[in-house]
């Protein structure tokens, strides 16, 4: 029997797409909520050579071997996690990645549902995540294209830095509304644009 | 609050992590043929030193990763950081 999936967003209670503006005018935050995309986990030494050039071959570049940062690639996000994890995000190659580490001690599962992300940028968007966040959003280990594992608020969030003034903010469905609505509230002050999260 | 050096991540806030209490504490290899009070000594006495104390944390929100860190129970400071595994540094 064929199954019937719908995809159905944690935020869709609060009926964001009835509050996009074109134009955000001077609003100093930017929220989004980011299409949905396919995500998977993988898991590996990256101490074991021939794990690593596994990995390589099965994504057709290097994956990202420094903490906390990202590779990106067609379409496609690989997110060092640990220094035996990483995430997957976008135009996943997993039927290529399971060749390709078939041989070798590893793990891949497929996460697409766990997680979504918000968009935040503009120009008051490092104050926002300042007020809910214990990293220094200034240091250099958080320049455009890194990532970190850390908190938002009281929960978790994975921290993407697309760049200065531009984050990307993936958090665990559950979490979605909670995240959402205390990144409005901490942004309120400076004022809130809706705008699309594309395509 | 303490800031604690992830040797993955880098200095990082104590509310990323969590603490596993002290460290070194050895699995007793054949447990079936403890007393009830060397099992009990194994489970639940601790040193709950002054001073320089060894004990495991987690960088649960970040790398997820478990490391050792030695840490001045009376200052807070922490003084070394260390893989699983390695013997305690002296500090
Ligand atoms: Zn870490």
């Amino acid at each position: 029997m064929a199954e019937r999936r719908i995809r159905h967003s944690p935020l869709a209670h609060l009926h964001l797409a009835a509050r996009v503006v074109v134009d955000p005018g001077d609003a100093g935050a930017r929220m989004s909520e980011r299409p949905p995309r396919a995500q998977l986990a993988v898991r590996g030494d990256s101490g074991d050579k021939a794990f690593v050039a596994a990995f390589k071959a099965g994504l057709g570049f290097s994956p990202p071997l420094a903490a906390n940062t990202v590779v990106t690639h067609d379409g496609l996000a690989v997110f060092w996690l640990g220094p035996s994890e990483w995430l997957l995000v976008g135009e996943v190659p997993g039927e290529q990645l399971a060749a390709a580490l078939a041989d070798r001690h590893h793990a891949l599962v497929d996460v697409s549902d766990s997680r979504i992300a918000i968009g935040l940028s503009g120009p008051r968007a490092r104050d926002v995540l300042a007020k809910l966040c214990p990293l220094d959003l200034a240091a250099p280990a958080l320049a455009p294209g890194r990532c970190a594992g850390t908190i938002l608020a009281r929960g978790h969030m994975l921290l993407h830095v697309l760049a200065e003034d531009s984050y990307d903010i993936h958090v665990h469905r559950s979490f979605a509304d909670y995240a959402w609505r205390m990144l409005e509230d901490a942004a309120l002050e400076y004022g809130v644009a809706v705008i699309d999260g594309g395509g | 609050m303490l800031l604690i050096d992830c040797p993955w991540c880098g200095p990082r806030d104590e509310v990323e992590f969590s603490c596993g209490g002290e460290a070194h504490i050895v699995r007793p290899p054949e447990p079936a043929n403890l007393s009830d009070a060397e099992w009990g000594d194994y489970v639940f006495m601790r040193q709950n030193r002054k001073g320089v104390h060894y004990e495991r944390w987690c960088h649960g929100h970040g790398c997820g990763r478990w490391f050792n860190v030695a840490r001045d129970t009376v200052s807070h400071q922490v003084l070394a950081v260390y893989a699983m595994g390695e013997a305690p540094p002296e500090v």
